[in-house]
């Protein structure tokens, strides 16, 4: 009910729940804050004492942020007595402040509202101001700005849910902290930065802004709205761009995935783009630089394998190689790899080059390594591989369930969301192997032995048949398969599944149990799920808990893995993938084949095409003889990475297109110097199947070119007529094929910039939440699949008795070829580490830091040990981005059978003391 | 590939190659052996976020302080962030949290009261030669008002209490190695049971007097909160019987206002009183628990008290866990109501916005029934000797008894249950032997040190509720300091501010920073009238809770009757 009431000598109406202060500001008048932050997330705390108002008939003033009116109240904000205090408040608060000239923001929230009340100076004495903290290398804490508002703190523990930063002491003393009052680069913040982005005075900073002696710097910043390139969660962005054209600062913007917040590469891990090591200059490989398996170049240097060419003499090479391929060996001796950290539009002309230009559907790219598997079996039970709702769809989640993911690091944003789900009440339950910073927000923490999904899955699934959990009514109105399935599942009783995965009955019984009756549950996965020989029969499993229980099409339900790079989602839709076209439309229908070949005006090859690590072994094979590889690095990505780099050795032409000469660029015999993702304009879509626009903000270095500059070149160099002059061209072409972009216009996406898909009309928002009245399979249905315990390849033994487990970490992106490239994130993580747990470590009489050699039947590297409290006894992890210990050289390159992905997240392995110590630094 | 040819390839990387990366995940790592320690230290106990101060508590006691290895312990047994462990440990004056290169407190601490009525006592010499003799081996510290104002000046060592304390009188009980508390001679179960004690509630308990028969009692005797603020206790017992099931009650035991020390008395003679008229309020609002905040300074309270409430339980009175003792741990602030449920939560305690008040949501979110322990304690006597004989008493237009916790500078301190709105100088006259030999009225706090100060010349005003309110004054908990013409009152003010100041909770500004700026420019020989009264308007004014909007008062005072001492 609205309540009115009156606002200095108005009537005035508050909607329910609202504040004197969110009135006011509606209506116009200014009432100063600092405490309160009207961005989302952020609840009134009234602790500054800047907004008072006078209130008829109170004895004291109210602070208006969290007060709300109630009926016939007489509010004044323009009183004396007001005005008074709030003037008197700031002039407290400004005497011990740095003195404005030598502010650390001179813009700050404080000195605004500081002019406002005509404040500049004070006459109460100043305290002794707290020491600088500068232990950190993205932030600056200067702690005598503080005025104590905790909005830091509300940031970091109930926005974020990252808990670092506290206010600890009392009174006067009371101080802002991390963890125990420690350096903040010593705390276990992890560099979010939303508490830079809430402080209202500059005590908190990005170091990027200050000078050495925390001063702030006072140029004015050119601001650019965009999406971050990193991971799936597609946080929108501002950059904030000074006169040397850098990227000094990066901004949230109130995107539908990220409500303002990002994580520390999205706020920190810009400056990659204009890292010295930047091709700026298309490359040909000199005729005395041959190439082989284990070739190293200095990335700083590539003179010593490539020499400096023009674009056309560059372009003619790149495409004249392929073509003479093509001419010679046919279409099958071609393939191409294009990116997911490029553009829909991007993706959607590499895809029409390789199937219009060469001939044949050998292209493909990363998600290939992430959610292949997941894919398949989304399209073989629900008809469609993308999300059935937002990871947002959790705040009205009253169970979910993590599984294989590890949010914290890979997908920090919508971590945060998971996190305050618990705050608010949902039950979290984390099933994963290694034990993770979400398992201090779970009502359960299922660490299961690993490798056996399956067992574990298929026990919560035998609870929910067998004591009939299972939603009777939607099972029989909306799916198939289900008499086959409960006939299946029978012996997967929890006891008999508790030996093999090592969670005990009851625990199995009581997640699913909870799962099949919570009014609302939903399912997060990531690649502990996917990247495994069973991946697809894992999420098989998932899909049946979803389909049996009802918990999917509404509100808080649903399946959502969670996608991995950028733009996954979208280069998947656009058709990067060598068994579909654009939309998942199959390239073996001969129906949808012609109606590609009419819009395309060629014929196409009716044949899927080979996946990533197919394609690698076709180059052993001497089938695939050049390959097209755009923002790839398979010779980090690629299980097995020998075997590939033997391949990309092997091959008789390569061309690479990248920003930096990666370790595939090694191989390569042209090199084409391509477009960061703040250099160019384009559409990205995030795991929530959210569009979203990406603008220029940066010009391009040297000679480097846009990406679909470049495509099309090598394009018209193999006979391609193509005239697109700007990726809107091709976002119109794209929307002729793929309904789902129907409704989505580039103008739309400019003005908006985000729409989910689907969306039925122009003016109206997408579905965030799919398939509440049937699948788009052929019988409407969602199918139920029975999936069987498969062992991993291949299993511990006397020779190789550990797990070795493979993925990312917060701050290194994939291969690192861009983080490490960044000051910050290089700094917080700068060379590879192994995580493992102190006993396997003490075992083998070896300690915390120590260098270690990691063994497997592929090869092996060494690396220094980062002991671990999470990690299991028996099981080891390290993550793939670093080039001087590769963990793709010892990953096993076996693959799902129907998703064809590798299984990176288990091989067998043996850990012993490295053969040498450790360089001194 | 064989054996043979895993050869460790020497491979570059694009980072810059400077600095070692880390060899623990990043932050405090934690250690088995306090792991182990703190894991046997909470037992069986669960680990819920409420008991975090208890836990904190169970360390200091066995570890003498709060090494840090031991919090990251405490943080990974309770599953809450270290900074949540670490700002709540640091919020409370009696843990002693110990970093990694940080020395370990001595084993004894020696903590001298310096409120006002111990300052006035020689509080501050004490500390001086305490100091010069102790230095390093016992820890010699000044802390607030100890609840014992009638013996000043009073000293804890360890948790033993010495009053009317020399520094001959300290020492002895140092060598002694006395420190535990002294458990009081006080009427127990069985003899309160002998008196009668618990008819009444099992009266209550088996349907023989109804809830409205109790609130009829009370609402005619005219019963108050004897916290401070006086709010009738029939009406607060009605208003939380009128809010949503489930409701919890709590008992503030943290007397601390300076100048107070009548629920101490209460408890220390009588507790079963008082224990009887807590669950007969938690029968009248159908609270499903009570819990006790007990202030710290009262060990010995909390030890007859555990002695005691087991004795409920076996008689059938109170069902098992459903009175709950828990512990202050040094923080004036949370005698502050919605403070203290921060504090019984388990958090640092912070006055909480009003609305909505506490008995809509109080305690873990439930409406909550707050009464201070001497409301409690008069109950029984109510009910069972009729409202007059409460209500009929009183002077100067007050109504009923009050309990005046009266030091300073007066023959006979102690606690003098006198009828409500008699005026100070028929309390010092009549209740306590006159004026101190050799000291002449000046001045009295008539409400600790919030209430403000009056001159002698307003020696016949009714010391009640809503009396003073117009001279700037407020009776409050009735802590009566009489001032004597050898009392500075820009001392008196200093102390009273810098009292404030130490146990501001920091959550606003007006408090935080007003305290803090008001003791620096009243430490100056002459004042700055007009800026210390435009910020004491601003705490005044625009704090949050009854601390800042109070901390003024005695300013303000000594401006309007004693200017002349100050400027």
């Amino acid at each position: 009910m609205t309540v009115t009431f009156t606002l200095n000598g108005n009537d005035v109406e508050a909607q329910p729940g609202e504040t004197i202060w969110q009135v006011a500001t509606r209506l116009g008048v200014e009432i100063p804050h600092l405490c309160h932050s009207p961005d989302p997330g952020y609840r009134p705390d009234g602790n500054c004492r800047a907004c008072m108002v006078e209130i008829e008939g109170e004895r004291v003033l109210a602070a208006s942020c969290i007060r709300t009116p109630n009926e016939g109240m007489v509010v004044n904000s323009a009183s004396d007595r007001a005005k008074s205090a709030r003037k008197m408040v700031f002039e407290m608060l400004a005497a011990d402040q740095p003195e404005r000239p030598v502010a650390h923001d001179p813009q700050s929230k404080f000195w605004h509202w500081a002019d406002h009340v005509e404040i500049s100076d004070s006459r109460l004495p100043a305290r002794t101001p707290h020491k600088a903290d500068s232990s950190h290398t993205a932030m600056a804490v200067n702690l005598d700005a503080c005025i104590n508002c905790n909005l830091c703190v509300r940031a970091c523990r109930e926005v974020q849910v990252n808990d670092v930063i506290g206010m600890a002491y009392r009174g006067h003393g009371s101080k802002i902290v991390f963890d125990f009052d420690d350096p903040m680069g010593n705390s276990t913040c992890v560099a979010c930065g939303e508490c830079v982005q809430a402080c209202p005075t500059g005590a908190l900073m990005e170091a990027s802004l200050v000078d050495e002696n925390g001063i702030g710097k006072t140029e004015p910043l050119r601001e650019v709205d965009s999406v971050c390139p990193y991971c799936g969660v597609g946080c929108q962005i501002t950059y904030q761009i000074n006169s040397d054209n850098e990227i000094a600062a990066v901004q949230g913007r109130t995107g539908p995935a990220n409500e303002n917040r990002l994580c520390v590469k999205g706020r920190f891990g810009f400056d990659y783009v204009k890292h010295p090591h930047r091709l700026t200059k298309p490359m040909i490989r000199r005729d005395d630089a041959p190439k082989s398996m284990d070739i190293d170049i200095d990335p700083a240097n590539p003179w010593t394998h490539f020499r400096e060419a023009t674009w056309e003499e560059a372009l003619d090479k790149a495409g004249g190689g392929l073509k003479t391929i093509l001419d010679r060996d046919g279409s099958s001796a071609l393939a191409g790899f294009g990116s997911a950290k490029g553009s829909n539009e991007e993706a959607y002309m590499f895809q029409k080059l390789v199937r219009t230009g060469f001939g044949t559907n050998n292209v493909d790219h990363c998600t290939r390594l992430c959610h292949a598997s997941s894919v398949a079996a989304l399209m073989e039970g629900i008809g469609s591989g993308a999300v059935t709702a937002p990871f947002t769809a959790c705040k009205d989640s009253e169970l979910i369930i993590v599984i294989g993911a590890n949010p914290t690091e890979n997908h920090p944003v919508a971590a945060t969301f998971f996190k305050q789900a618990t705050k608010r009440g949902a039950t979290l339950v984390v099933m994963d192997p290694r034990g993770q910073a979400l398992r201090k927000h779970a009502t359960h923490m299922l660490q299961f032995k690993p490798g056996t999904d399956v067992a574990m899955l298929n026990a919560l699934l035998n609870v929910i048949i067998t004591e009939e959990l299972y939603d009777r009514q939607y099972v029989e109105s909306q799916t198939e398969g289900f008499e086959n399935l409960k006939k299946h599942i029978v012996d997967f009783t929890p006891e008999a599944m508790s030996e093999i995965c090592g969670i005990d009955p009851e625990t199995l019984r009581t997640v699913a149990r909870h799962y099949a009756r919570a009014e609302s549950s939903i399912i997060f996965w990531g690649m502990g799920i996917s990247q495994s020989t069973h991946g697809t029969d894992n999420a098989r499993c998932l899909i049946a808990l979803a389909l049996t229980t009802g918990q999917v099409g509404r509100p808080g339900t649903g399946l959502h893995p969670l996608r991995g790079q950028n733009n996954v989602q979208g280069a998947s839709d656009a058709g990067l993938i060598p068994i579909v076209y654009p939309d998942y439309q199959a390239v073996d229908s001969d129906d949808i084949r012609s109606r590609f070949e009419d819009v395309w005006g060629t014929t196409l090859d009716p044949n899927r095409g080979l996946t990533v690590v197919e394609i690698m072994d076709a180059v052993h094979d001497d089938i695939i003889k050049g390959m097209y590889i755009m923002g790839e690095n398979p010779a980090m990505s690629d299980p097995d990475a020998d075997h590939a780099r033997e391949a990309l050795a092997k091959l008789e032409h390569l061309v690479a297109q990248d920003l930096f000469l990666t370790e595939t660029a090694f191989h390569a015999d042209v090199v084409l110097p391509a477009s960061a993702w703040p250099e160019k304009d384009g559409t990205v879509t995030n795991t929530n199947r959210q569009v979203q626009m990406g603008r220029t903000a940066l010009d391009l270095p040297g000679d480097a070119r846009q990406d679909w500059w470049i495509i099309q070149e090598v394009a018209r160099r193999i006979g391609l007529d193509w005239t697109y002059s700007h990726p809107s061209d091709v976002f119109a072409e794209m929307k002729g094929v793929m309904n789902s972009l129907d409704n989505i216009t580039w103008d739309r996406l400019e003005r908006e910039s985000a729409v989910t898909y689907p969306v039925d009309a122009p003016d109206q928002p997408g579905n965030e939440i799919v398939f509440g009245d049937g699948f788009p399979t052929a019988s409407g249905r969602g199918k139920l699949v029975a999936a069987d315990i498969i062992p991993p390849d291949e299993m511990p033994d006397d020779d190789y008795p550990m797990v070795l487990t493979t993925g990312r970490q917060l701050e290194h992106w994939h291969t690192g070829a861009m983080t490490r490239r960044s000051r910050v994130l290089d700094q917080i993580e700068p060379e590879a580490i192994a995580q493992m747990s102190s006993r396997d470590l003490h075992k083998l009489g070896l300690k915390a830091g120590d260098m270690i050699r990691v063994e497997t039947r592929r090869g092996t590297i060494e690396l220094m040990a980062r002991v671990d409290g999470a990690m299991p006894e028996g099981l080891i992890f390290i993550p793939f981005c670093f080039a001087e210990a590769p963990a793709n050289v010892l990953t096993n390159p076996q693959l799902d059978p129907f998703g064809k992905i590798p299984e990176f997240k288990f091989c067998a392995a043996r850990v012993t003391g490295a053969s040498e110590p450790a360089a001194a630094e | 590939m064989s054996e043979g040819d895993k050869t460790i390839r020497k491979r570059k990387h694009p980072g810059r190659g400077r600095g070692k990366g880390r060899i623990h995940p990043k932050g405090r790592q934690l250690d088995p052996t306090a792991q182990a320690e703190v894991s046997a230290l909470l037992g069986d106990k669960p680990r819920n976020r409420d008991l975090l101060i208890e836990f904190l508590h169970l360390i200091q006691d066995s570890q003498g302080c709060l090494p840090a290895p031991h919090l990251v312990a405490l943080a990974d047994e309770m599953r809450i962030p270290l900074a949540e462990i670490y700002e709540v440990a640091s919020f409370y004056a009696h843990f002693d949290i110990v970093k990694d290169d940080e020395e370990r407190p001595p084993a004894v601490t020696v903590r001298v009261c310096d409120s006002l009525t111990c300052e006035l006592m020689g509080a501050q010499s004490l500390l001086k030669d305490l100091r010069a003799k102790h230095n390093g081996a016992v820890r010699v510290v000044p802390a607030p008002c100890m609840g014992r104002c009638d013996c000043a000046p009073v000293a804890e060592i360890g948790h033993a209490h010495v009053t009317n304390a020399t520094a001959t009188s300290i020492d002895a009980a140092v060598s002694d190695g006395h420190t535990s508390p002294t458990i009081p001679d006080y009427r127990d179960f069985d003899a309160y049971c002998a008196d009668g004690g618990y008819t009444l509630l099992r009266s209550c308990l088996g349907g023989s007097t109804s809830v409205d028969d109790i609130l009829a009692a009370l609402d005619d005797s005219g019963l108050r909160g004897f916290g401070g603020a006086g709010f009738p206790t029939g009406r607060k017992w009605q208003l939380v019987r009128a809010e949503p099931k489930p409701r919890l009650m709590t008992v503030n035991a943290d007397e601390g206002e300076p100048g107070t020390f009548k629920d101490r008395y209460y408890l220390e003679t009588d507790p079963h009183r008082f224990l009887e008229g807590m669950l007969i309020g938690a029968w009248a609002v159908e609270a499903d628990k009570a819990y006790i905040y007990l202030r710290d300074e009262y060990p010995q309270i909390r030890e007859l008290l555990l002695a005691e409430m087991p004795k409920l339980v076996a008689a059938g009175l109170a069902k098992k866990d459903a009175i709950e003792l828990r512990r202050g741990a040094g923080a004036y602030i949370c005698g502050e109501e919605s403070a203290m449920i921060e504090s019984i939560e388990g958090k640092r305690g912070l006055p909480r916005h009003r609305p909505p008040y506490v008995a809509q949501v109080g305690l873990f979110g439930r409406p909550t029934l707050v009464n201070n322990v001497e409301t409690l304690f008069w109950v029984r006597d109510i009910v069972e000797k009729g409202a007059g004989w409460f209500g009929d008493q009183g002077r100067n237009g007050g109504k009923g008894l009050r309990s005046f916790s009266v030091s300073g500078r007066v023959a006979e301190p102690g606690v003098k249950l006198a009828p409500a709105g008699i005026s100070v100088q028929e309390l010092i006259d009549e209740f306590c032997g006159g004026m101190a030999d050799g000291h002449s009225f000046k001045a009295y706090l008539p409400g600790g040190a919030s209430g403000g100060i009056l001159p002698a010349s307003k020696g016949d005003l009714p010391l009640e509720f809503g009396k003073l309110e117009s001279e700037g004054c407020f009776v409050g908990s009735h802590a009566v300091v009489i001032l004597s013409d050898k009392d500075d009152m820009g001392d008196v003010a200093r102390n009273l501010m810098r009292f404030f100041e130490d146990e501001s909770c920091g959550q606003c500004t007006p408090c935080r920073v007003g305290t803090e700026k008001a003791v620096a420019l009243m430490s100056n020989d002459e004042w700055d009238v007009p800026l210390l009264e435009e910020l004491g308007r601003a705490m005044a004014d625009a704090s949050i809770c009854g601390l800042g909007q109070a901390a003024a008062n005695p300013l303000f005072s000594v401006l309007k009757h004693f200017r002349e001492e100050v400027v």
